[in-house]
């Protein structure tokens, strides 16, 4: 057990598979860097440096640097994923999904149902995602539930280091094609992390706080706001329970479900836009499943219908924020107050 | 380098029934089709079988291809079971893909057909990937990506060129220009021409004709050999024809009134092989009659089969949808 940041955990997962199993190769836009040009080899590791060194242990053959080219290399994955080879593509921020998601969704989550299954597709896409970063409409993006929306795929969403190793070491040994989210502005977010390899179950929820009044359910560095509004509200008496379901497909329905029928009250919390979202999905469900367990109407806590703005002044308030994750948990509180007053 | 023309008999025989079985099975789905007793999207392949055996010909079960819409030729020739193809295209349980897949999905992973495709141009980026397992692992297989003069335009089939040059793949591109793009003419969306864009991106590049078995067997084994030996990328541009519309249904307004007879007339792969190898002696007509005979009472057997098999079940509809969930 050490001290690790999140960039750690997810290099140190990738290193122990590597070593693991030979046939795990990484491949992206210059994840090793430098490649012909006259400068250092390895010169970045990746735009953020997460990989940064892979290539010294395991050779240009298993950490492969592309062209920018995404549709011909994420694809190249899904086809070595179904011949035998178990890549990790880097796709460098998910707004580039637009340029590669056919590769992704008709092909690689489609293989083993259109095939009568007899295709495995071991594929990872790691990916940063995300706003606060000041990079404006097109590197901010969080876009998770379009992948969750596709049926083949699964979607994993670590939301601190100890998560992001144990949740890539899965993806990695998963026979089928995982999405692995990863916010850009937690790569240097540090906590004790176990040295040796381990993987965390997908579909499998992590109940960060215990509380009596207000079930939060937040979805990837959301879930670190709705610890930390779980705290503050916690010193004025109002306890929450924070679910991180940590993949959205597959989902934990039941921790979600007992945890809202246990307190009658949801927020949910959201990085995502607030249409056809994690938010709305949870929300639906919730009413669905455990409407006669409700004491208040369910809150979602969501970025605006609305691209991610440049300008820091418009950014912050863009992002939900442990403020509106409060205001939210104490709107509900007070509904039921009133209800009963009345 | 091998010829075509120094096939064995048996080696011959084979090539023949292969592109015989191909040609009945299109000729039996098109009857069948009309007659409407098939559902779906379907594209066939008639006209183009010296392409498909040509290649394939050459590979064994490690080497990958990726096919198009018009897959059921590609399928055929790398080895999927015929009467399992047959079953699919009529939603059968039993079908090569269960059912689930279709005309435009018939795969088979463990003879390295990767798939037929509905994505136009989706095959290349694949057989990169194929390519790379195969160099990654050191098995010695090659891939193929079948794609059209249609697909050829997309970017993926270009990025992948480019792809398969900067990774060093044994990969072989082999652009099928049947002349249309669904009802348009390749004279008119095809800037530039096949080979020129392959030489653009440093592929080895080669012109075929596309009709003759016997010049696509020896390019290709020309190309296949360079990719296995660790000599790279090739593309292959060839012009052939197709003997059916785009899709099943279409009326092909957009061809020349006497076009398809006159393909049939002096075009056809398979009667230029059998005036080839007769006029040879190196097989004699017999042998290719004794050929269709047995393949049409076969494909007829596939159909009444299908035709016979039971449909999925509803318990089938969510079983595959992953390895483990």
């Amino acid at each position: 057990m050490s001290n690790k940041s999140y960039r750690q955990a997810i290099a140190e997962a990738l290193t122990q598979e590597m070593r693991r199993d030979h046939r795990v190769v990484i491949m992206g836009e210059d994840i090793a860097g430098g490649l012909g040009a006259p400068g250092e080899d390895d010169a970045w590791g990746g735009p953020l440096g997460v990989t940064k060194g892979l290539m010294a242990e395991f050779g240009r053959e298993r950490v492969l640097d592309t062209p920018i080219s995404e549709s011909a290399f994420i694809g190249a994955a899904a086809g070595a994923a179904a011949t035998g080879l178990r890549p990790v593509a880097e796709l460098m921020f998910v707004d580039f999904m637009g340029v590669c998601f056919d590769q992704i969704f008709n092909q690689a989550a489609k293989f083993r149902y259109m095939f009568g299954g007899k295709a495995v597709t071991p594929m990872v896409v790691r990916t940063m995602y995300g706003a606060g970063f000041r990079a404006a409409s097109q590197h901010s993006q969080c876009l998770y539930p379009l992948f969750t929306h596709i049926p083949g795929l699964k979607v994993a969403l670590p939301s601190n280091a100890y998560e992001a190793k144990g949740l890539l070491t899965q993806a990695i040994r998963d026979d089928d094609p995982v999405i692995f989210f990863e916010h850009k502005a937690m790569y240097d977010m540090e906590m004790e992390v176990p040295d040796e390899p381990y993987a965390i179950a997908f579909g499998e929820a992590n109940v960060t706080r215990e509380g009596d009044d207000v079930t939060i359910i937040a979805f990837g560095r959301m879930v670190n706001l709705a610890n930390e509004a779980a705290d503050n509200l916690a010193k004025n008496g109002v306890t929450c329970t924070v679910v991180d379901p940590r993949t959205t497909s597959p989902l934990d329905r039941e921790t979600i479900l007992e945890t809202a029928a246990e307190t009658g009250r949801v927020v949910v919390v959201d990085e995502a836009h607030p249409r056809c979202s994690m938010a709305s999905d949870i929300a639906g469900l919730v009413a669905q499943e455990a409407f006669g367990e409700l004491k208040a109407p369910i809150k979602l806590v969501t970025a605006p219908h609305a691209p991610v703005p440049f300008s820091p002044a418009l950014e912050d308030i863009y992002i939900p924020s442990v403020a509106k994750i409060e205001a939210a948990v104490t709107e509900i509180v007070e509904y039921g107050e009133k209800a009963a007053a009345e | 380098m091998a010829s075509g023309l120094q096939l064995s008999r048996e080696e011959l025989l084979v090539a023949y029934r292969r592109m015989r079985t191909i040609r009945d099975f299109e000729d039996k789905v098109h009857e069948e089709f009309s007659a409407g007793n098939i559902p779906g999207f379907v594209h066939l392949y008639a006209g183009e079988e010296a392409s498909a055996v040509g290649f394939c010909m050459h590979l064994d079960d490690r080497d990958a291809i990726a096919s198009t819409h018009r897959g059921h030729g590609h399928s055929i020739a790398k080895g999927c079971d015929v009467e399992g193809m047959m079953h699919e295209i009529y939603g059968r349980k039993d079908g090569l893909c269960g059912g689930k897949g279709g005309s435009m999905h018939i795969a088979d992973l463990s003879k390295g057909m990767l798939g037929a495709n509905g994505i136009v141009g989706a095959g290349a980026p694949l057989i990169c990937g194929a390519a790379l397992t195969a160099k990654t692992l050191g098995t010695g297989g090659v891939a193929i990506c079948f794609v059209g003069d249609g697909g050829s335009n997309q970017g993926t089939t270009l990025e992948s060129y480019n792809l398969a040059k900067v990774w060093d793949l044994p990969a072989i591109f082999v652009v099928e220009d049947n002349g249309y793009a669904e009802s348009t003419a390749s004279s008119w969306s095809v800037g530039g021409s096949q080979v020129d864009r392959g030489k653009g991106f440093g592929l080895a590049t080669h012109e075929v004709d596309g009709f003759d078995f016997f010049a696509v067997f020896d390019v290709a084994a020309e190309a296949i050999e360079r990719a296995r030996s660790g000599g790279g990328p090739s593309l292959v541009h060839m012009k052939l024809a197709r003997h059916y519309g785009h899709f099943e249904g279409d009326a092909m307004t957009y061809r020349a009134a006497d076009e398809v007879a006159a393909l049939k007339a002096e075009s056809d792969p398979l009667t230029i092989f059998r005036q080839r190898v007769t006029e040879t002696a190196i097989l004699n007509g017999a042998d290719l009659d004794e050929i269709d005979g047995a393949v049409r009472t076969e494909i007829e057997g596939c159909v009444a089969s299908a035709k016979a098999a039971a449909m999925p079940a509803e318990s089938d509809l969510l079983t595959d949808v992953y390895v483990s969930y």
